[in-house]
C-alpha cells in the first residue's frame, strides 16, 4: 500500500484512493494523419517498463478527481515526488535522490 | 413542483423515523439530513469575478485552501478540487441558488443540481471515532482533521466526502445509489458500540 | 486425571481454572493460562503428529512460532474449525477440541509410516517430482494420495458465525514485540510525545522477560514489566496490543496485524469481533522482534522429546511443565545452559550437558557446575534411540575443527534432548519490504540490511542479547524515532526519565559457531539428521541437492522444499544454509540470504475479509424505484454494482412467458423499464461541443438546443468502447448519457483527456447519474400515457423523434427525451431521483387503461436486438471498430480536429477485408435459440480444430417476429449476407444459420417515428 502525496489536495493520502494510469508524458501527436503506421503505433502501444525511476500517470479518483504525474522508483517503490499535470518532473536520475 | 408530489430521501426504506423512536442509547448517533439542496460548482479559483459571483450569490467566500470549508446560517460550501465545490443549501432552495449563481458569474464556470444523487449523513457519538478508523483510511487526529476540514475518500467499497464538524461529528455526503450499501456497511460497524438513530 | 508433567508450582498459569479439552479425541485437562502445547506436554502427550513425506512421529519442538510439528485443526464443529493454528500459539479455552493436522489413518499407527521407514533412501529430495511426474495425466491422481497421506489441514465447510472486521491507523511510532526493547521503546516514544501503538503476537506484553531469572532494579521482572505497561496505558496517545500479530510489513511503512479478540476464550457467542485486522501507516516503524533460538542438527533430532533449550525452559518457567523426566542438554552457548539450570531446579534429573565446545567459563556453566550437574565439553549428541520418544542418546568427542567426531560414542539415558545451536534473529519483517538481510559473523545470524523505509531495529534484532544493553537501546531507538515522526512537534521530555534498570548481568563466554553435527559415517548414511521437519527435509537431502548441481540456495529450496511448509522455515532455513555451505565450502553469506515473505505466521481469510462479506462483499446499487420493482416480484439481474430488473415474472409464468408477453405489450401497446442506472454526464462550457466532437466518431456541431443524437466513442486504437445519446441543453451545455457498466469509466476517460490533453478547453463535467431517476415509456400507446400526466404538448409536431423538452410531469419538474432503444414510439421522463417513486407510479396509474407493463432487462435486450441496435460489451468486446459494426454512418468524414480513434481506422490490420463483422443470424430452425458465445464456421464436417470464423454475441426468441435470430460477429460478414453458415455445439451437433441483416423488425423506422 503506496502513501500518495497528491499535489492537489497537498496531503498524503492511503493509495486506495488512487487509481494508477500508466506512462507520464505521452503526448498525443498534434496530426496523427501524418503519422506513419508505424509512427502512430508506438505512441499507442510502446510504453517504457525501466528498473529504476519511472514517470507515471495517477489519478486521485476518490479524491479531487484530479490527475498528476509521479516519480517512483519500480525496485524499492519508493515515491520522489509527485506534480501536478502540466508540469516536468525535477527528478530524473537516480544520482540526485 | 406541486404539493401532491411525494419525495423520498435515498434511505427512506430504513424507516429512520421507526428506528429514533427505539431511542436506543448507543456509542454511535446517525441521523440522516435528507433532502438538502446539492449544487456541484465549477470555476476558476484564480478568476476574481468568479470568487466575487459566488460571494454575491451566496453571500458566503468561497473556500480556496485545499479540503476545507465555508459556512454560514443557510449555506455550507466544501472544497472538492482546486476547481470543484459542493454547495449545500436547504432543500427545495436550490433551484433558486443555482439560478443566482448563474445571474451572478461570468465567464467559465458550470453549475450542476445534484440534489437528487447524493444525501447526507451526520455522525456523532462517544465510539464514531472508531466507526470511522473501520470505514475510511484516513487519520482522523485532530491535528490532520480538523474541525470543518473536507476530504474525499474511500468509504469502505465505496466513496464519501467528509466533513469534520466537531470532534466527534462528521458528515457524510455518500451518493444516492450506494446509500443502502453504506447505511448496511454502518449498521455493521457500529454493531458493538451501539447505534442509535436520531431525526 | 493427572497432569503427570505438572509441577507443583510456579509458572503464570491459573491452577484454580481447570479447562477440559480434547486432542484426537482423547479428552485432558489443564489450566487457564496454558497453551494448547503446555497443556498437551504437561499431560505427557508425546506424538503431536506425523511428518509430511516419511510421516515419522512428532512431537513438540519449540513454545513459539516456529513449531513446525504441532500445527492442529482446531475447532469443533464444520463452522469453527482452523486448519494448521500452532498448538505453542494457540491459548487453551473451556471444551477446546483438536486433532493432528497430518496422521493418517492416526498419529499413532500409521500407514505412511511404514513406507517413511522402508523408504529411507528410497524417498529422496525431487522424489515427488521424480516419481510421480510421469505421466502427467496422473499427476492429479497421485497428489490426492499424497495430500491424503500427507494432510495439511481441512477448510471448515460451513460459514463461519463469527465476525471479523478492520481498523486503520495512523501512528508516529509503531512498535514491533513488546519485549524488553519493545517495551522500553514504546517508553520513551510515548515520553516523547509521539503517537504510539505496540503490539506482540503474544497474549501477554514482555517477552523474555515473562521467563527470565534475571532481577531488574532487585525486584523481578514482573515488577518492571508492569510498571512499564501501566505507564503506557494512561497514555492515551499509546496503543497496547497483545494478542497481534503483525503479519507484515509494506511499502510506506504501512504495517498489517491480526488481533484475536477472542479466540481465546473458544466457541462462544460472543457478539463481537473474534479477530481484527489492523492497518497502521506509521512515521516510523521500530522493530523489536527479538530472536529465535536455532536447534542442532543432529541423527534422528526428529524424535519426540527433541525441543529447543529456550522451549525447555519455557516451559519449565511460564507453565509449570517439565516436559521429561531426564534431559540432555547440548549447547553451542552459555545461554542453553538456563534450560539445565531451569529442569534441574524443578527438582527432575539433568542427565548430562553436552557442550560442543572446549570450554566455558560463563557464571551460568559455573553454576551448572555447583549444582553438580555433568557436563561433558568438546562432544557432541550424535543420534537419538528411540521411536516416538527418546529413550537415550550417543554422545562422541568432536574434532578441533567439530567436522568429525572420535573415538566411540557413549550411551546415556534420557527422555528428553535440549539443543542450541545459537539464536537467529527475527528478521521476516523487514524483509517484507525488500530489504535483504545481512549476515553477521560475531552473532552467527543475519540481522535486517538496508531499507528504504523510516525503520528502526533493536534488542535481540540485531543481536544486542544482554538485558541491560537491550533495554537501553530500546530507550534511544524509541526516543530517535519518536523525535523524527514528530520532528519538533513532540513534547519537550526529559530523558532522564529513561532509565535502565540495575541488572546484574551474567558473564558469558563466547558461543561457538555449529549447526550441523557430524557422524561417524557419512551425512548420506548417516542416521537422519532434519534440517526442516514438517517438510523432513534432511542434511543428507541437502547435500545431494548440491550434489545433483542445486547450489544456490534458492534452487536448493525449490528442490528440497526447505522452507516451504506452514513455518515459512523459521525453524529450519539458518540450518540448510549452513548445512549447503558447509557441503559447497563456502560461507553462509556466499550460499546466498534467506528472504522470508508475508504473512509472518498464517492469518484466517476470515480475518482477511473483514466484514467485507455477504451483503457487504461488494456494493449493491440500487434506483429510487427499487422498492416498486421488489413489491412486483421482479427477478434482478446485476449489471456492474446495479441490481437492474431483469424480468417481472407473473404467479405461474416460466421466464420465456414472461419475456413474451412485456415484449408485445410493449410492442401492441405500451411498456414502461427503469433507465435510471444509464450513465449521465452533465457537461458546460463554451467549448463542450468542440470537446464532444474530438470525443464523439460523429459530428456534433450542428445540434440544436432541444435535440438529441446518438454518439459512438472509440479509444485510440479505434474500437468502440461506450456508446449513447448526448442532448443539448443549451449552446453550452449538454447531457451525456453513457452505458450502465461505462458510467464511471467514460467520466474518467473525458476528464483524463480534457487534463491531460486539452486543458485549454473551456468545459466541466459533472456526474449526474444518480440524481435523476429515469423511466422509458414505450409503445404505440406511450403518447397517451404521457399526455395524462403532463400539460406539455407532446405532438410528433411539437415535439418530434430525437428532441427533448422541458415539462411537468405528475407535478415534477422533468425532462423528457424522445429517443428509443426499442424501435418504438418512446419517451424517457427524468426527474429528479427523490421524486422519482413517485412519478413512476404516476406513470403506472395513467398507463393502467393501456395495460402498461414494466419490462426489465431481458426484454429490452430482445426489442433493441429486433432493431439490431448494439449493445456495448455483448456485440462488442473491445476489438470491434464502427465499421465493423457497419456503423459508417457516425463516423464523422469532414470533422476538422482527428478526433479519438480516427487515425487507428487506417491501420493496416483495421483495413482487412477479412474482419469479424456485426451481422444478423437467422438459424434454419425457427424454434431453436442459437446458444450465445457458439462459434461460427463455414463449411460443416471440418476435422477439428475447424477454422472458426465467428461467434454468436446475441440470441434471443422474438415473440413479435415469431422466430429465433441472433447477432453475430462473422468474418467479412457484410458481404456474405444470404448465406448459410455452421454452428457446431457443444453437445456434438451442428445447426445452420443464414447471414441476414442485423434489423429485423421495422427496418424503416417509421414507429419510432409517429
Amino acid at each position: 500500500m503506496l502513501h500518495i502525496h497528491c499535489p492537489y489536495c497537498e496531503e498524503y493520502r492511503e493509495e486506495e484512493e488512487f487509481s494508477v494510469v500508466g506512462e507520464a508524458h505521452i503526448i498525443r501527436p498534434l496530426a496523427p494523419e501524418e503519422l506513419t503506421d508505424q509512427e502512430w503505433a508506438s505512441y499507442l502501444f510502446f510504453r517504457k517498463n525501466p528498473r529504476g525511476l519511472h514517470h507515471e500517470m495517477w489519478a486521485h479518483s476518490h479524491g479531487c478527481r484530479k490527475f498528476f504525474n509521479m516519480t517512483r522508483h519500480t525496485v524499492t517503490y519508493q515515491i520522489l515526488e509527485t506534480y501536478k499535470m502540466g508540469q516536468q518532473p525535477s527528478i530524473t536520475t537516480e544520482d540526485t535522490k | 413542483m406541486s404539493n401532491s408530489a411525494r419525495v423520498e430521501s435515498p434511505l427512506e426504506h430504513a424507516d429512520f423515523a421507526g428506528l429514533a423512536a427505539l431511542k436506543i442509547n448507543g456509542g454511535v448517533i446517525l441521523r440522516e439530513a435528507k433532502l438538502l439542496g446539492h449544487l456541484n460548482l465549477r470555476g476558476n479559483a484564480n478568476d476574481p469575478d468568479f470568487l466575487k459571483g459566488v460571494k454575491s450569490a451566496l453571500d458566503l467566500d468561497l473556500p480556496l485552501a485545499p479540503c476545507s470549508s465555508a459556512q454560514n446560517a443557510n449555506t455550507t460550501i466544501m472544497w472538492l478540487s482546486p476547481d470543484e465545490w459542493l454547495v449545500i443549501v436547504d432543500g427545495v432552495t436550490e433551484a433558486a441558488i443555482e439560478g443566482k449563481l448563474r445571474q451572478s458569474l461570468r465567464g467559465h464556470f458550470a453549475v450542476s443540481d445534484i440534489s437528487g444523487a447524493q444525501t447526507m449523513l451526520e455522525i456523532s457519538g462517544k465510539d464514531c471515532l472508531q466507526l470511522l478508523q473501520k470505514s475510511i483510511g484516513y487519520d482522523l487526529h485532530l491535528d490532520s482533521f480538523p474541525i470543518n476540514k473536507v476530504i474525499g475518500t474511500a468509504l469502505a467499497k465505496s466513496s464519501a466526502h467528509i466533513r469534520r464538524t466537531g470532534e466527534y461529528n462528521f458528515q457524510l455526503i455518500i451518493r444516492r445509489s450506494f446509500a443502502d450499501y453504506i447505511w448496511l456497511w454502518l449498521q455493521q460497524s457500529s454493531k458493538e458500540y451501539g447505534l442509535s438513530v436520531t431525526l | 486425571m493427572k497432569q503427570i508433567n505438572r509441577v507443583d508450582n510456579g509458572g503464570r498459569i491459573n491452577r484454580h481454572k481447570t479447562l477440559v479439552f480434547t486432542f484426537n479425541n482423547k479428552t485432558y485437562q489443564g489450566f487457564e493460562g496454558d497453551t494448547l502445547a503446555s497443556a498437551l506436554l504437561a499431560n505427557g502427550v508425546d506424538v503431536v503428529g506425523r511428518s509430511f513425506k516419511y510421516s515419522r512421529p512428532r512431537g513438540i519442538v519449540t513454545a513459539d512460532a516456529q513449531e513446525p510439528n504441532a500445527i492442529f485443526q482446531v475447532g469443533s464443529s464444520q463452522a469453527t474449525t482452523i486448519p494448521n493454528p500452532r498448538a505453542t500459539q494457540t491459548e487453551l479455552y473451556k471444551n477446546l477440541e483438536c486433532h493432528s493436522t497430518n496422521g493418517w489413518p492416526n498419529v499413532d499407527f500409521d500407514l505412511m509410516g511404514t513406507v517413511g521407514k522402508i523408504g529411507g533412501a528410497a524417498m529422496p529430495p525431487g522424489f515427488y517430482y521424480k516419481t510421480f511426474m510421469f505421466p502427467q495425466s496422473m499427476w492429479m491422481s497421485y497428489e490426492k494420495i499424497i495430500r491424503k497421506g500427507a494432510g495439511l489441514g481441512c477448510s471448515p465447510q460451513l460459514p463461519d458465525p463469527d465476525s471479523y472486521d478492520k481498523l486503520h491507523h495512523h501512528c508516529d511510532v509503531m512498535i514491533v514485540g513488546a519485549g524488553p526493547a519493545g517495551l522500553s521503546a514504546a517508553l520513551s516514544a510515548a515520553r516523547a510525545g509521539a503517537r504510539v501503538i505496540i503490539a506482540d503476537e503474544q497474549n501477554e506484553l514482555g517477552g523474555s522477560l515473562l521467563c527470565t531469572r534475571q532481577l531488574l532494579d532487585g525486584q523481578a521482572a514482573q515488577v518492571w514489566i508492569d510498571k512499564t505497561i501501566s505507564e503506557l496505558a494512561q497514555n492515551k496517545n499509546v496503543i497496547l496490543l497483545p494478542r497481534s500479530t503483525v503479519f507484515g510489513y509494506f511499502d510506506h511503512n504501512y504495517i498489517g496485524i491480526n488481533e484475536r479478540r477472542s479466540d481465546h476464550l473458544g466457541e462462544v457467542d460472543h457478539n463481537g469481533t473474534r479477530q481484527r485486522l489492523h492497518k497502521v501507516r506509521a512515521k516510523q516503524v521500530i522493530l523489536a522482534t527479538g530472536a529465535h533460538e536455532r536447534p542442532l542438527v543432529y541423527g534422528n533430532n526428529d524424535v519426540p522429546g527433541c525441543m529447543l533449550a529456550s522451549a525447555v525452559s519455557t516451559y519449565i518457567n511460564r507453565y509449570g511443565v517439565v516436559p521429561g523426566k531426564t534431559l540432555a542438554l547440548m549447547t553451542t552457548n552459555d545461554y542453553a545452559y538456563k534450560a539445565a539450570l531451569d529442569w534441574h531446579d524443578a527438582g527432575r534429573k539433568v542427565a548430562l550437558i553436552v557442550d560442543t565446545r572446549a570450554s566455558s567459563d560463563g557464571d551460568m556453566v559455573k553454576e551448572a557446575m555447583q549444582r553438580g550437574i555433568n557436563i561433558v565439553f568438546g562432544h557432541a549428541i550424535i543420534d537419538v534411540k528411540g521411536s516416538k520418544r527418546v529413550k537415550s542418546v550417543e554422545v562422541a568427542k568432536l574434532n578441533d575443527s567439530a567436522d568429525k567426531v572420535l573415538g566411540s560414542s557413549v550411551n546415556y539415558v534420557c527422555d528428553t534432548v535440549a539443543s542450541s545451536g545459537g539464536w537467529s534473529p527475527v528478521i521476516h519483517l523487514s524483509s517484507h519490504t525488500g530489504s535483504r538481510p545481512v549476515w553477521r559473523d560475531d552473532i552467527q545470524g543475519f540481522v535486517p540490511g538496508e531499507t528504504v523505509q523510516a525503520q528502526h531495529v533493536c534488542g535481540g534484532l540485531q543481536g544486542v542479547y544482554n538485558l541491560s544493553q537491550t533495554l537501553k537501546d530500546g530507550f534511544s531507538c524509541g526516543a530517535v524515532a519518536a523525535q523524527e515522526a514528530c520532528k519538533g512537534h513532540g513534547n519537550d521530555h526529559d530523558d532522564d526519565l529513561n532509565v535502565v534498570p540495575q541488572i546484574d548481568e551474567l558473564s558469558e563466554s563466547a558461543s561457538m559457531a555449529l549447526f550441523h553435527i557430524p557422524h561417524f559415517k557419512p551425512t548420506s548414511r548417516a542416521p537422519k539428521q532434519f534440517v526442516d521437519y514438517q517438510n523432513d527435509v534432511t542434511a543428507a537431502g541437502i547435500e545431494m541437492a548440491n550434489r545433483e548441481g542445486f547450489e544456490s540456495i534458492e534452487h536448493v529450496k525449490r528442490y528440497t522444499a526447505l522452507g516451504f511448509g506452514t513455518d515459512q522455515g523459521k525453524l529450519g532455513n539458518i540450518n540448510g544454509m549452513a548445512v549447503t555451505a558447509k557441503s559447497l565450502g563456502k560461507t553462509i553469506p556466499e550460499t546466498g540470504t534467506t528472504i522470508f515473505r508475508p504473512m509472518y505466521t498464517p492469518v484466517t481469510f476470515g480475518a482477511l475479509a473483514g466484514s467485507d462479506v455477504k451483503q457487504l462483499f461488494d456494493p449493491a446499487r440500487f434506483t429510487a424505484m427499487h422498492s416498486w420493482h421488489l413489491a412486483q416480484g421482479a427477478e434482478f439481474e446485476d449489471v456492474g454494482q446495479w441490481k437492474r430488473p431483469w424480468y417481472f415474472p407473473q404467479p405461474g409464468e416460466t421466464m420465456q412467458q414472461s419475456l413474451q408477453r412485456e415484449c408485445l405489450a410493449t410492442r401492441n401497446s405500451v411498456g414502461i423499464l427503469d433507465a435510471s442506472t444509464l450513465g449521465k454526464i452533465d457537461i458546460q462550457g463554451k467549448d463542450a461541443r468542440e470537446f464532444l466532437n474530438r470525443i464523439y466518431t460523429n459530428p456534433w456541431s450542428q445540434l440544436a438546443p432541444g435535440r438529441c443524437r446518438y454518439g459512438v466513442m472509440c479509444k485510440e486504437d479505434g474500437m468502440v468502447f461506450d456508446d449513447g445519446v448526448t442532448s443539448c441543453i443549451d449552446d453550452n451545455r449538454f447531457l451525456m448519457t453513457t452505458t450502465t457498466g461505462g458510467a464511471p469509466g467514460v467520466l474518467a476517460w473525458l476528464e483524463l483527456w480534457h487534463q491531460t490533453e486539452w486543458p485549454e478547453l473551456e468545459v466541466y463535467f459533472s456526474t449526474v447519474t444518480d440524481h435523476w431517476a429515469t423511466m422509458t415509456i414505450s409503445g404505440p400507446n406511450s403518447r397517451k400515457v404521457l399526455e395524462k400526466i403532463t400539460s406539455a404538448d407532446v405532438s410528433n409536431e411539437a415535439f418530434p423523434y430525437m428532441g427533448w423538452i422541458p415539462a411537468e410531469v405528475a407535478g415534477v419538474k422533468a425532462r423528457i427525451f424522445r429517443i428509443s432503444f426499442t424501435g418504438e414510439l418512446s419517451f424517457e421522463i427524468n426527474v429528479q431521483a427523490n421524486y422519482g417513486l413517485h412519478t413512476w407510479e404516476a406513470v403506472i396509474a395513467a398507463g393502467e387503461e393501456f395495460n402498461i407493463t414494466p419490462y426489465g432487462t431481458e426484454t429490452m435486450h430482445i426489442l433493441r436486438a429486433e432493431k439490431g441496435f448494439i449493445i456495448i460489451g455483448q456485440d462488442t468486446d473491445g476489438s470491434v471498430t464502427p465499421q465493423d459494426l457497419d456503423m459508417n454512418w457516425v463516423v464523422g468524414k469532414k470533422k476538422e480536429f482527428s478526433y479519438l480513434g480516427k487515425r487507428s481506422w487506417t491501420r493496416i490490420d483495421n483495413q482487412r477485408s477479412d474482419r469479424k463483422q456485426l451481422v444478423g443470424l437467422k438459424p434454419k430452425d425457427p424454434n431453436f435459440v442459437l446458444p450465445e458465445g457458439a462459434q461460427i464456421v463455414f463449411e460443416k464436417g471440418q476435422a477439428i480444430p475447424m477454422t472458426m470464423v465467428g461467434h454468436v454475441t446475441s440470441s434471443y426468441f422474438s415473440a413479435c417476429l415469431g422466430y429465433s435470430f441472433a447477432l453475430a460477429v462473422v468474418k467479412g460478414g457484410i458481404d456474405r449476407k444470404g448465406q448459410s453458415v455452421f454452428l457446431p455445439l457443444a453437445d456434438g451437433t451442428t445447426v445452420e444459420a443464414e447471414i441476414c441483416s442485423s434489423v429485423f423488425y421495422d427496418p424503416k423506422g417509421e414507429r419510432q417515428n409517429v
